[in-house]
């Protein structure tokens, strides 16, 4: 067995319109950028894939990675908690202009409805939103003397997600707290495509400090020094359709 | 008015936080919490994007990017820090596995209600982490000027602004007093030794219980 792809355009060759895709990270720590750079070049020869659903913990920060998805059109509707950053102005543009649909969700229950979705948990309770405008029409339950808001499953089609090494059965660790999201959409996506800073044989990762089993990865593919969103941000950079 | 600056709140807040004590800080103001520890004790700081045992920022320069806290600053780690994924994350905050969260506030209620996340309908809605961080620590404290820059009570009968929370806190720093919130009631603690319990209630959106001695709330010049 071996999930390495050759490389980055053959990663997400497979993605198409309407696919709902979560993409890993909080901020840009974490945040997979080149696999979301190539996802942009295939739309820019292809005019594919478009109308995403894209569940991520933000709303992208300057004019790079999923900022630069959105600018691009691709994305239709936004699944996160905290669509603002040091620069969110391609997303507070195209909120504002009614030119895409956004779903807010507390950090936590986010967290939660994509480890539910990989776990095959269909709803749950928490405490979380109780009594706030965020619960609106979700049911509610009490336990135990308190009250809970039943919050659904998230799945997707495709989940991108950096990790720092993969061997080639998909096990993977992650560097420091780039961690946060990406296990668990690995887990929570029919199709995990990981990009990680190295790719070793089977064996060349200690069993003990595996934290993504491979059985949830699809793809990997090798992007040595993979570039980070503050370093673009601070550098002015933006990748864009007309780049 | 006398009233304490936000380090002196910070630091009133800090006194508060027991040796080993598991904390969250907010965003933004609580985060100063951090700065006034007293010496002896550490407390071991979580930041929900996965790490606990985080220490203040390194030099400019120096920032390492995949070692951020919540606000997506830079951090450093301290000895007997640990990484973990957001499940695992916001299961200590909801879980009951914090002492201690401290949040700023909008407005805080008498019945314990937290308004913090949102300032009506306009612009992008934004919620964080702010609504399952009032779930499960052990204490829900707030950190706060006791009014508004436009001098109205920030401590209310019943909040106007979208709650984040309800019935969550546990207890007030503001820049004039300490007051804790019990059965639905604000109850008094400490006052500014100058500060008259009637100009106090003043300034105040809701009754202030005085069931016992109001110590004097002092705080040193930081």
């Amino acid at each position: 067995m071996d999930k390495t792809v050759s490389d980055l355009a053959t990663a997400v060759a497979g993605i198409e319109d309407g696919m709902t895709v979560m993409i890993g990270g909080f901020g840009g720590s974490g945040s997979p950028i080149e696999l979301i750079h190539a996802l942009i070049d295939r739309y820019r020869e292809t005019g594919h894939p478009k109308d995403l659903v894209v569940i991520n913990n933000n709303a992208g920060n300057g004019h790079v990675g999923l900022a630069a998805l959105i600018e691009a059109g691709m994305v239709h509707k936004l699944i996160c908690s905290f669509p603002r950053s040091a620069d969110p102005v391609v997303f507070t543009e195209m909120y504002l202009a009614g030119g895409i649909e956004l779903e807010l969700v507390p950090q936590g229950t986010l967290a939660e409805r994509i480890r539910a979705g990989g776990a095959g948990i269909p709803a749950f309770y928490t405490p979380s939103s109780y009594g706030t405008d965020l619960a609106k029409d979700k049911p509610v339950a009490e336990f135990d003397g308190r009250m809970y808001v039943q919050e659904r499953w998230l799945k997707a089609d495709v989940a991108l997600v950096k990790a720092d090494t993969a061997d080639t059965f998909g096990n993977l660790t992650y560097r420091m707290a780039a961690r946060n999201f990406n296990p668990l959409m690995c887990m929570a996506a029919s199709e995990a495509i990981v990009q990680a800073s190295r790719i070793v044989d089977a064996g060349g990762i200690d069993p003990e400090v595996v934290v993504t089993p491979g059985i949830f990865v699809q793809k990997v593919v090798e992007v040595a020094d993979p570039l980070q969103e503050e370093d673009l941000n601070r550098a002015n950079a933006a990748y864009s359709l007309e780049a | 008015m006398e009233k304490l600056s936000n380090n002196q709140i910070a630091w009133r807040a800090a006194q508060d936080i027991a040796d080993g004590a598991y904390v969250n800080l907010g965003i933004g103001f609580p985060e100063k919490v951090a700065q006034f520890q007293p010496d002896g004790r550490e407390a071991i700081f979580h930041t929900e994007n996965g790490l606990l045992g985080f220490g203040q920022a390194p030099e400019a320069g120096s920032e390492d990017w995949d070692l951020i806290n919540a606000g997506k600053k830079a951090v450093t780690l301290k000895p007997g820090a640990a990484f973990f994924h957001h499940a695992d994350s916001f299961a200590m905050v909801r879980g009951s596995h914090l002492d201690v969260a401290i949040l700023g506030a909008y407005e805080v209620a008498e019945n314990g209600d937290l308004a913090n996340w949102s300032t009506g309908p306009k612009g992008v809605p934004a919620v964080g982490g702010a609504m399952d961080l009032v779930h499960g620590a052990k204490r829900v404290a707030v950190i706060t000027d006791h009014v508004t820059k436009k001098g109205q009570p920030k401590l209310v009968k019943r909040c106007s602004l979208p709650l984040t929370g309800v019935g969550c806190v546990t207890r007030v720093y503001t820049s004039l007093a300490v007051i804790d919130i019990e059965n639905g009631r604000f109850v008094l603690r400490e006052k500014l030794p100058g500060l008259s319990l009637e100009d106090l209630q003043a300034v105040t959106g809701a009754e202030l219980l005085v069931p016992g001695a109001v110590a004097d709330l002092v705080v040193p010049e930081v």
